[in-house]
């Protein structure tokens, strides 16, 4: 323990802060080669613009307010479909882990309509909903459903069932049980199905974006290459890869919070 | 106190020796630490999984404040025992009775795998041992007191998960100790230590056995721990108490003595003999 808890420190006081800074070190050098492959004209701005452009383009939407509504409606959606989809698969998740009954009643019918792809569902959702906000809450929704639904039930039945016997050694009631025993015990697996939804939602609000909107970051994407503005094409993906790292790093930072018991988060 | 003093009174149908038995113990004892244990009787006792019937008639009474280990081979029911003694698993005939209605904080088990709760601290994972008393205001000083008593103390604030596998046994010990148990029942609580760890392990055992005065009950498949900490050692053949062992030898025993060798060889040879391999010496 004491070597393993040794090794960081010491890297540490060789490179203060600069930990923090090797994972941009190939984001940042692929921008620079980027730039200089369309600065010396081996790219034509027409295939590929320069870093520069775009972020020129940035700054002219950032200015004018469009980029800033327009990434506001993505996010929205994506949190609320989020919270939506994600509370009941959890829910689910939760029942059925804890209930016989319930996991009889529902289980097999949640697996079938697990196994129908969710972007499959586009054309009926536009007949329903059209283009409107519930559309894509709905799609997000679904998308987010399944991951978090399938590793909430089993990080519960995973628990050990010699602390849920200990538990009950000691009197504990059922509401003590869960919220000491099994809901800690299955945190760790709920955590991976909320990373996993993660990329699933913005995998899913982009397709459904692109396809049925009129505002929002893939709508802005689609007008811009009705325009070939590709300066604003490339803008926005750049935005989903930061978005997606930024839902990323949000996670981690509450797995590190909530699991600070589990050895793989022991703060070294 | 008084209310301790009145479980050493003879009970109300003593089998044989029982009153013998509690006199010594008082004697060994002397008069600063009387049982506070609960007295256990079972009869008749039977257990069956399927159609394996693991126990087949146990009539056994244990005094007050006995240590009792139940050794046996693996299989033999010893373990079915203990967690019918502590109320694991449902009896299919046959009485276990304690001296007087136990409440549920005054009977605690102790597992070969210490269960600690890993995302609880140290200190709270002693204090679930309270079970109802948890809520209490000196349920975290309970708790404080039980890490001292197993010499954890400066571990409070650990997680389970930096100790080593000694130290967690001693939280989960501390942890059956905080309700300040009458019967306290062990299922190889040492089984899965190393040679080292397992002799400080048996001295704590025996340390708090002695200052707590609960009745123990050791299943272990270690003849030689068995005959080291126990006034009495019960062999389980064929879900039957095939022997009943009295071990007269006076504490602090020393380990390796002739004595405690002797008796280690004959409960041994015993055991191999009714296997059909006899102990070749």
């Amino acid at each position: 323990m004491s070597l393993i808890e040794s090794l960081p420190k010491a890297s540490r006081l060789r490179l203060p802060r600069a930990d923090g800074l090797i994972p941009w070190i190939v984001p940042l050098a692929i921008i620079l080669i980027w730039q200089a492959a369309c600065v010396t004209g081996l790219v034509s701005a027409r295939v590929l613009p320069a870093p520069s452009d775009v972020a020129l383009a940035g700054w002219k939407l950032l200015l004018s307010g469009e980029l800033a509504r327009n990434i506001w409606v993505s996010f929205w959606r994506a949190s609320v479909g989020f919270v939506i989809g994600g509370g009941i698969g959890f829910a689910f998740g939760l029942a059925n882990g804890l209930s016989q009954l319930s996991s009889k009643l529902t289980d097999t019918t949640l697996q079938m309509v697990r196994n129908i792809p969710h972007l499959a569902l586009i054309p009926l959702v536009i007949l329903w909903f059209g283009i409107d906000e519930s559309a894509k809450l709905f799609l997000v929704a679904l998308g987010v459903f399944f991951p978090i639904y399938l590793n909430t039930l089993h990080g519960i039945r995973t628990v050990d069932p010699h602390l849920i016997e200990m538990g009950r050694i000691y009197g504990m009631t059922d509401g003590e049980l869960f919220r000491r025993v099994i809901f800690p015990g299955a945190l760790p697996s709920i955590f991976v199905g909320v990373r996993f939804a993660l990329g699933i939602m913005w995998l899913t609000l982009i397709v459904a974006e692109t396809i049925a909107a009129s505002s929002g970051l893939g709508y802005m994407a689609m007008q811009a290459r009705e325009f070939m503005l590709i300066d604003v094409v490339v803008l926005s993906i750049l935005i989903y890869a930061l978005l997606g790292k930024l839902a990323d790093s949000a996670s981690r930072v509450l797995e590190r919070l909530t699991l600070s018991w589990h050895p793989a988060f022991q703060k070294h | 106190m008084q209310e301790a003093v009145r479980f050493l009174q003879p009970d109300a149908e003593p089998l044989d020796r029982v009153d013998f038995v509690e006199q010594s113990l008082i004697a060994r004892r002397g008069s600063e630490a009387p049982s506070r244990g609960l007295p256990l009787t079972i009869r008749g006792l039977k257990k069956s999984y399927g159609d394996n019937e693991v126990l087949r008639g146990i009539d056994l009474h244990i005094p007050a404040g006995q240590f009792v280990a139940i050794v046996g081979r693996s299989g033999c029911g010893k373990s079915t025992l203990l967690r019918l003694i502590a109320g694991l698993e449902t009896i299919d005939a046959g009485t276990i009775s304690f001296g007087e209605a136990a409440r549920p904080e005054d009977v605690r088990v102790m597992f070969q795998e210490p269960r600690l709760l890993p995302w609880a601290r140290v200190l709270s994972n002693v204090e679930v041992g309270l079970g109802r008393d948890r809520a209490t205001s000196d349920a975290q000083a309970r708790a404080d007191r039980a890490l001292t008593e197993v010499g954890l103390d400066d571990k409070r604030g650990q997680w389970p998960a930096v100790l080593s596998g000694g130290q967690k046994q001693r939280v989960a010990l501390a942890r059956a100790l905080v309700s300040n148990p009458r019967v306290l029942a062990f299922d190889e609580p040492l089984g899965a230590l190393d040679a080292l760890t397992r002799i400080s392990m048996q001295r704590l055992l025996e340390r708090v056995w002695h200052d707590q005065a609960f009745t123990a009950v050791l299943v272990t498949h270690d003849v030689a721990e068995a005959v080291a900490l126990a006034d009495r050692v019960l062999v389980i053949e064929d879900g039957r108490i095939a022997h009943d062992v009295h071990v007269d030898i006076p504490r602090p025993r020393r380990r390796g003595s002739a004595d405690l060798a002797a008796l280690e060889g004959s409960i041994l040879s015993n055991l191999l003999e009714s296997a059909g391999e006899p102990l070749q010496q």
